[in-house]
């Protein structure tokens, strides 16, 4: 390595309050939010993740733990408590990062964020009292006239709002910043994509009022809901949502790449527009779960899931170009300049940010990806629609890629935020090891399975209640099997992390106290990203050079997509005739 | 340089370089392929999931069924009706809590409007083990016209989740190759 180390700040206690490289003043306000709301994410996580592991053995014939009842209602509250308040909580802390802390301000309204965030509490538990008891056996969906109780509805609409209001704040905080001015130019490539997210939110949840309040009143006995209508506009949430996650992640992504290895924007403007076509082309990908639904034209469904997703997915694309591009050519501007990979071999795998950072863009890209444009393709649709493919799928998107990133930020979140180190620190390294892999081998077997048309949210795939025998082809045991395998190898990742921020967050060791002798040490618990910032680099002419190693990886990427692609096609080719 | 963390200095909108922008060009590329895939296959593909779609009330529907049922009754299987359509004729499946009626009895090679619906909630149909999927909503009509390419006896599983029997929801579709001459037995408990 060439370029010289950054000076090691005087003092820890310094640092956090003014980082000397970012000049991040944490404003209390805002630090007291994110701690509320990655208080409350974990709970979520760890609801989630327990209910998890007991879907996991009942999908595993071997072990079939839970009853039907009890799989069905564990079910629901998996879905609601990962990808609903998990997230959710997750992205109110990210906005508030994005905003008061990247943009040194003042929080818009504190006095109202705090409501909201009770209020989100309270809808959160709300459904999850009406989850446990009995009440809403509807799994996440609700598809109506599957009925819950109208508690559950009104709670998820009480977090709703209370989610809306936090993206009203957020957007108040950016007007505070740019008046009170303090930051210069334009706002950070980080806070924008931030901003995509919650502007994104705001579509998404006058989605969702439009279809929770008259499903509220339906189950009150006042108005009747159409069964398509309701689908088509639930995956109005729904599914947009997604891209909700999707733009807070890839904000992550550049965010972690700064922080552990310095990586570089190569463009603004390409990376700022990739991240506009989110927003423009997200309120059709409903249509992905509607594509073998009676009540839609052939043409709406055409129209809908490509164009507005093959931008967004572009977006994506580019996305997936740019972020390691940037990091490759921030390692390679500090002297990482050998063949085409030293800048990858020699980044800091120890560093669980780092780890969780690289691990995000390859199982989100590889997996997620490339099987969400197939299966989101209209005639494809008919070999995927409520087959494990599209959990397979999903578990790759959300939870290897969001869910990832969000616990690889979260190694920088606790020094920087609640200023402990992080315990546990040999387990945390390991632990986007343990939580990568895990979901790799699951998501993938998951998919296998699905391939051979065995069902989602099924109790009994051995079907041994049914009037009729189903016979599989033997080779799904073992996918299951190997499935059941990886998830609980991401389940022990997914314990440790919960168990490190946890323990780090009311047990922990303050990092105030830290002397520059010691910070020199780099001492454990501490990533190293946080405690030797990566010196600031001049431009180069050549970006070809700079990212000659990632246009490999794309190219990789670019053949896998295609194989994968044309061998559904193919799949598709030889089952019946149907038109 | 500066970070994603940081403000960009000055005018940030800039040319994009070489690498940059050749990636953007290939996979918009690509995007393009994506999106011609379809129309393309609605064109030259044997597999879309067009049909017939119309609002249908689900007694009707339900009278309907009873009807093609009571046309086109060849036995029973397991206390289901067992339906021998003529070719060309419109199929009519039931979706209920927890069945699918009746079960069809199909010709290899001839072509059937298979019609879709539902009694009370949403259902799944998969037919196993070819692994086609379409989604049945209560109050929709959804008439797909289908070849069945090859014989044997399958299954149609529902695979959305309609309660607490979910996982009993199992039906059956028998194909008959005329040309082999007997129709394949068995498979039903
Ligand atoms: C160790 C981690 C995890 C494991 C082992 C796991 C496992 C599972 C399993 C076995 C299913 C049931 C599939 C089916 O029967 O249809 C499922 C469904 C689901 N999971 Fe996870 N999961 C994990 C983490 C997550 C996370 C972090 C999220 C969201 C952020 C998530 C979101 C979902 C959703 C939305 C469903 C669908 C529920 C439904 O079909 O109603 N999961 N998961
Ligand atoms: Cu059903
Ligand atoms: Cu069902």
């Amino acid at each position: 390595m060439t370029a010289v180390p950054a000076p090691a700040p005087a003092s820890l206690g310094a640092l956090f309050r003014i980082c000397s490289t970012t000049g991040l003043k944490i404003n209390a306000q805002a630090e007291g939010l994110i701690k509320a709301n990655a208080v409350a994410a974990t709970v979520s996580l760890l609801i989630g993740g327990i209910t998890a592991v007991l879907v996991l053995l009942t999908r595993w014939q071997v072990v079939h733990l839970l009853p039907a009842d009890w799989f069905y209602r564990i079910l629901t509250v998996h879905g609601m408590s990962m990808l609903i308040f998990f997230i959710l909580f997750f992205e109110m802390a990210v906005l508030y990062f994005a905003s008061a802390v990247l943009l040194n301000s003042r929080v818009a309204t504190p006095r109202l964020a705090w409501a909201s965030f009770w209020l989100m509490v309270a809808g959160a538990v709300l459904v999850e009292w009406m989850m446990w008891t009995g009440r809403a056996d509807v799994l996440f969906t609700s598809y109506v006239p599957l009925r819950a109780h109208p508690l559950y509805y009104l709670g998820v609409i009480l977090f709703a709002v209370g989610a809306l209001i936090v993206t009203g704040i957020f957007f108040g905080t950016l007007v505070v910043a740019k008046r009170e001015r303090t930051y210069q130019g334009s706002v950070p490539l980080v806070t924008y994509g931030a901003a995509t997210a919650a502007i994104i939110a705001v579509i998404t949840l006058g989605h969702g009022a439009a279809i929770y309040i008259p499903t509220f009143l339906w189950s009150l006995g006042l108005m009747n809901v159409d069964p398509q209508v309701y689908r088509m506009v639930w995956w109005g949430l729904g599914h947009a949502s997604q891209q909700i996650n999707v733009a807070a992640m890839v904000s992550i992504w550049y965010l972690l790449g700064a922080l552990t290895i310095g990586a570089v924007v190569l463009n603004e403007k390409i990376s700022r527009t990739a991240f506009v076509l989110y927003v423009l082309f997200i309120s059709m990908a409903a249509a992905h779960h509607l594509l073998v639904d009676p009540g839609l034209s052939p043409a709406w469904k055409v129209w809908n899931t490509s164009y507005a997703m093959y931008l967004a997915v572009l977006a994506s694309m580019v996305h997936g170009f740019t972020v390691p591009a940037g990091m490759e050519a921030g390692q390679r501007l500090r002297g990482y300049t050998k063949g085409l990979f030293e800048w990858l071999r020699k980044a800091p795998w120890g560093d669980p940010g780092f780890s969780a950072l690289v691990f995000s863009v390859i199982i989100f890209g590889f997996l997620g990806g490339i099987t969400g444009v197939t299966f989101g393709t209209e005639q494809i649709n008919i070999i995927a629609h409520n087959t494990l493919r599209i959990p397979g799928h999903f578990h790759a998107t959300v939870v290897g890629g969001t869910a990832l990133a969000f616990m690889g930020i979260t190694y920088y979140v606790i020094p920087l935020i609640f200023r402990k180190k992080v315990a546990f620190w040999g387990l945390a390294k390991i632990q986007p090891y343990l939580f990568a892999g895990g979901m790799t081998i699951f998501s993938i077997f998951m998919t296998f399975a699905g391939t051979f048309g065995v069902p989602r949210r099924h109790w009994d795939a051995t079907f041994a209640q049914a009037p009729f025998s189903v016979q599989y082809n033997p080779a799904v045991d073992l996918m299951v099997g190997l499935m059941a395998i990886g998830g609980l190898l991401a389940a022990v990742g997914g314990g440790i992390y919960i168990l490190c921020t946890v323990w780090s967050v009311f047990f922990g060791e303050s990092i105030a106290s830290l002397s520059s002798a010691e910070i020199r040490a780099l001492p454990a618990g501490v990533p190293a990203g946080m405690l030797r910032p990566p010196a600031p680099v001049a431009d180069a002419k050549d970006h070809g050079t700079l990212s000659r190693g990632t246009l490999v990886l794309v190219a990789v990427f670019l053949i896998a997509f295609i194989a994968y692609y044309f061998v559904n096609w193919k799949l598709l080719s030889v089952v019946w005739k149907v038109g | 340089m500066h970070t994603g963390m940081e403000s960009p200095r000055g005018v940030w909108w800039k040319p994009a370089h070489k690498a940059e922008k050749m990636w953007v060009l290939i996979a918009f590329a690509w995007c393009m392929v994506l999106f011609a895939m379809m129309p393309l296959w609605h064109l030259k593909g044997a597999q879309n999931p067009s049909g017939i779609r119309y609002r249908v009330d689900p007694s009707a529907y339900a009278r309907r069924t009873n009807e093609f049922i009571r046309q086109y009754k060849v036995g029973e299987d397991g206390g289901f009706a067992v339906v021998e359509p003529p070719p060309g004729a419109d199929v009519y499946l039931l979706g209920r809590m927890w069945a699918w009626e009746p079960v069809l009895k199909l010709h290899k090679g001839v072509a059937y409007t298979l019609h879709l619906s539902s009694l009370d909630v949403n259902h799944g149909f998969n037919l196993s083990p070819v692994n086609l999927n379409f989604q049945v909503v209560p109050g929709y009509d959804y008439g797909l016209r289908i070849v069945p390419t090859e014989a044997g006896d399958f299954r149609i599983v529902c695979n959305e989740f309609c309660g607490i029997q979910h996982h009993v929801m199992v039906g059956r579709i028998i194909v008959v190759d005329d040309s082999a001459g007997a129709a394949p037995t068995g498979g039903a408990q």
